[in-house]
């Protein structure tokens, strides 16, 4: 049984604001049948100050989505439409005491919805998952990568176990794993090295000193690719630096993935290229 | 409601309770009677006999010969022995068949054989979740090792026909194992009768504890060892005999001999009660499996518009155990593998509920959850947005027909 708290168990067995709203000038709906849980959501907006008078709810689903979708009603009624819009799904989590793990995708769900109406109050044409402006990478429950990359930036998912609990992607076939894990590579890589951000301060200077690069090279591995891999249990060590050629060693856990050289090739060398010079080359430390 | 609350136990295909007399046949052995078997002394004398009337009571089970019986530490450990062991005994063959619908102990056996390099062909299931047996004939080739495939499932209660494929299998020469671990005690199988190589059974489900099981090994059939150390069970399960368990399992399997006839009928009479009172009372209910050809304990019922994890904890909350082959109670995404083989439309698949008597359940019980399921299904129904469109649709449609 899940280990739902008390207050999960209460808007479960007392859900709030069940219902339909007859004169709804806002109504979303996510989900579906095949997915096994969905949410209409409806709001009643003052048009004058676009402050939300009512919220109500129909649900199918476990217990958490039932229990997601009462709690989000009790946030956002009497909520303007800009401060209902800056509830995340973490904060629904949060009202709730928290969700197990695997349930997260019900707090998604809540949020989905939530934008779903308000977008449907504004008159946008509701989206349909078809015609979104986005790649679908998991065709078993419809999940585009659109998706994929604003769940994994806003709760700042770090495994694709996550990504699935968090959207239910790959939770069905199992097909498209593989491409959630080059999204979370991607976006992990680019959490690292700033990538989209101007160069920050010192960064890929045409005239380094020697002296200057090696202390840069330094700097950029201590602060910003160690606690990185520290994260994953792993850590890096500085070697040597030759000219252009960096010499690390992986520690830890980092040393016995499959896909340590992956990491050293991509993210070590990716960083070190951006922050200190494009024409880095790194190499691994044979033991 | 005369039941009270939190008193009903309606999901005994999960786990049953150990019978009063399978105790007071185990509790000796942990204190007085605890010699090793092994032994040459009074001590292990005395416990060897106790071993070899369970092994008999088991026996009587199954119509077969004491020696066939191969006591395991559970069904799994058996479902493993029989496919890895027969595998690894013929390792010139390489090919597998079993059924989508499946346990895990044995679907999840075959899936890491085809990880090494097995061919395992996984037949499919009609919408009653019923096999195709002409598909399984074919399916044979003189490289199949084993076919295994369960006598009946655990989440509808449907049989498939043992003793048709145990024939063909004996015809083809390949060897036949079944999981008959919710069949045992609940239907006769007759090892005389039907040509079954190698069958699991596990104590838990017929009122014996957790923690036992046994192969049923036919004389002659080739098979290794999956545990391998000492002597026991004529080196073909090695490990110091669980004497208090073994004990308990033999009385367990004497008293569904006794019980099993008068037992089933009284259980079919009362799951029929359940099922048609169910039925009747909710509209949009449907019945997952076949109705005529199923264990007499099992209904599985799906139940439109609404979601099995939600009726669960409402059941709960009246003090109903019941069981869900819905995606979320397993924590999984998808609903159960066997559902999803029989092709069950996600429209009720979602909102699947298991109920499985057992010979203590009464008919208070019963009463108890007819009264209390139909109010929990309306008040889901009452918030679900599928069941308000068809509502709708129902209200247009009667419309239209007035105009």
């Amino acid at each position: 049984m899940w280990n739902y708290t008390n207050s999960v168990i209460d808007h479960f067995t007392n859900p709030r604001n069940v219902g339909e709203i007859a004169d709804a000038n806002a109504v979303g709906q996510v989900g579906s049948l095949a997915c096994g849980d969905a949410l209409k959501l409806y709001l009643k907006i003052d048009p004058a100050n676009e402050v939300i008078l009512d919220a109500k709810f129909q649900t199918f689903g476990c217990a958490s989505a039932i229990a997601s979708a009462s709690a989000l009603t009790e946030m956002v009624k009497g909520k303007t439409v800009k401060e209902a819009l800056a509830v995340t799904n973490d904060d629904i989590a949060r009202f709730l005491g928290g969700l197990p793990e695997q349930k997260m995708h019900c707090s998604v769900m809540g949020k989905e919805a939530l934008e779903a109406a308000i977008a449907n109050y504004r008159g946008e044409k509701a989206v349909a998952h078809e015609e979104e402006d986005s790649p679908v990478i998991c065709k078993c429950f419809w999940v585009t990568e659109k998706k994929i990359r604003q769940v994994i930036e806003e709760n700042h998912l770090t495994t694709v176990e996550q990504v699935t609990n968090y959207t239910k992607a790959g939770g069905g076939c199992g097909g498209c794993l593989p491409d959630i894990k080059r999204i979370l590579d991607e976006m992990v890589l680019a959490r690292v090295t700033g990538s989209g951000k101007p160069a920050s301060e010192g960064a890929a200077p045409k005239k380094l000193t020697n002296i200057q690069r090696m202390q840069l090279i330094t700097k950029v591995i201590e602060t910003e690719i160690a606690p990185h891999l520290q994260a994953d249990g792993g850590g890096i060590e500085l070697i040597d630096i030759d000219g252009i050629t960096v010499t690390v060693r992986l520690q830890g856990a980092c040393a016995h993935c499959v896909s340590s050289t992956a990491t050293l090739q991509f993210m070590v060398q990716e960083t070190l290229r951006r922050k200190v010079s494009p024409d880095i080359v790194v190499v691994q430390q044979q033991d | 409601m005369s039941v009270p609350a939190r008193n009903v136990y309606l999901d005994n295909n999960a786990t049953t309770c150990v019978a009063p007399e399978v105790l007071e046949a185990m509790l000796p052995f942990f204190n007085d009677l605890y010699g090793n078997a092994s032994s040459m002394h009074l001590f292990g004398g005395q416990v060897a006999r106790h071993l070899d009337t369970a092994r008999s009571q088991v026996a009587a089970l199954l119509n077969a010969q004491p020696e066939e019986i191969v006591f395991t530490s559970c069904g799994t450990e058996s479902d493993n022995h029989a496919i890895r062991g027969v595998c690894e005994a013929q390792p010139d063959k390489r090919h597998i068949i079993t059924t989508k619908v499946e346990h895990p102990a044995v679907l999840n056996v075959c899936r890491y054989l085809a990880k090494k390099g097995y061919r395992v062909t996984e037949l499919g299931v009609d919408k009653q979740g019923n096999l195709n047996l002409d598909e399984l004939k074919s399916a044979i080739t003189p490289d199949t090792a084993i076919v295994t495939v369960m006598a009946a499932n655990n989440e509808t209660g449907t049989l498939f026909p043992i003793d048709e494929i145990a024939k063909i299998c004996a015809e083809k020469g390949v060897t036949f194992h079944t999981d008959a671990v919710q069949a045992a005690g609940k239907i006769a199988l007759d090892m005389q009768k039907m040509p079954v190589n190698l069958l699991s059974i596990s104590g838990h489900k017929l009122h014996a504890p957790k923690g036992i099981g046994i192969l049923y090994v036919r004389r002659g059939t080739r098979i290794s060892p999956f545990m391998l150390g000492g002597h026991q069970e004529r080196n073909r399960r090695a490990g110091t005999e669980n004497a208090p368990y073994i004990v308990g399992l033999g009385k367990a399997c004497e008293v569904a001999i006794n019980a099993m006839f008068d037992e089933n009928n009284r259980l079919r009479k009362q799951r029929d009660r359940l099922e048609k009172g169910l039925f009747d009372a909710i509209p949009y209910t449907h019945i997952n499996g076949n109705p005529q050809w199923r264990l007499p304990n099992t209904t599985n019922l799906g139940f439109e518009f609404i979601e099995g994890e939600a009726i669960l904890l409402h059941l709960s909350a009246a003090g109903i155990a019941a069981s869900s082959g819905s995606a979320c109670t397993s924590g999984s995404l998808e609903p159960s593998h066997v559902l999803k083989a029989m092709q069950v439309p996600f429209t009720y698949a979602h909102g699947s509920v298991r109920f499985s008597l057992s010979r203590y359940t009464t008919d208070a019980e019963i009463d108890h959850t007819l009264a209390a399921l139909p109010p929990i299904v309306e008040k889901l129904r009452g918030m679900s947005p599928f069941y308000a469109d068809k509502l709708r649709e129902m209200k247009a449609g009667a419309a239209t027909a007035q105009q």
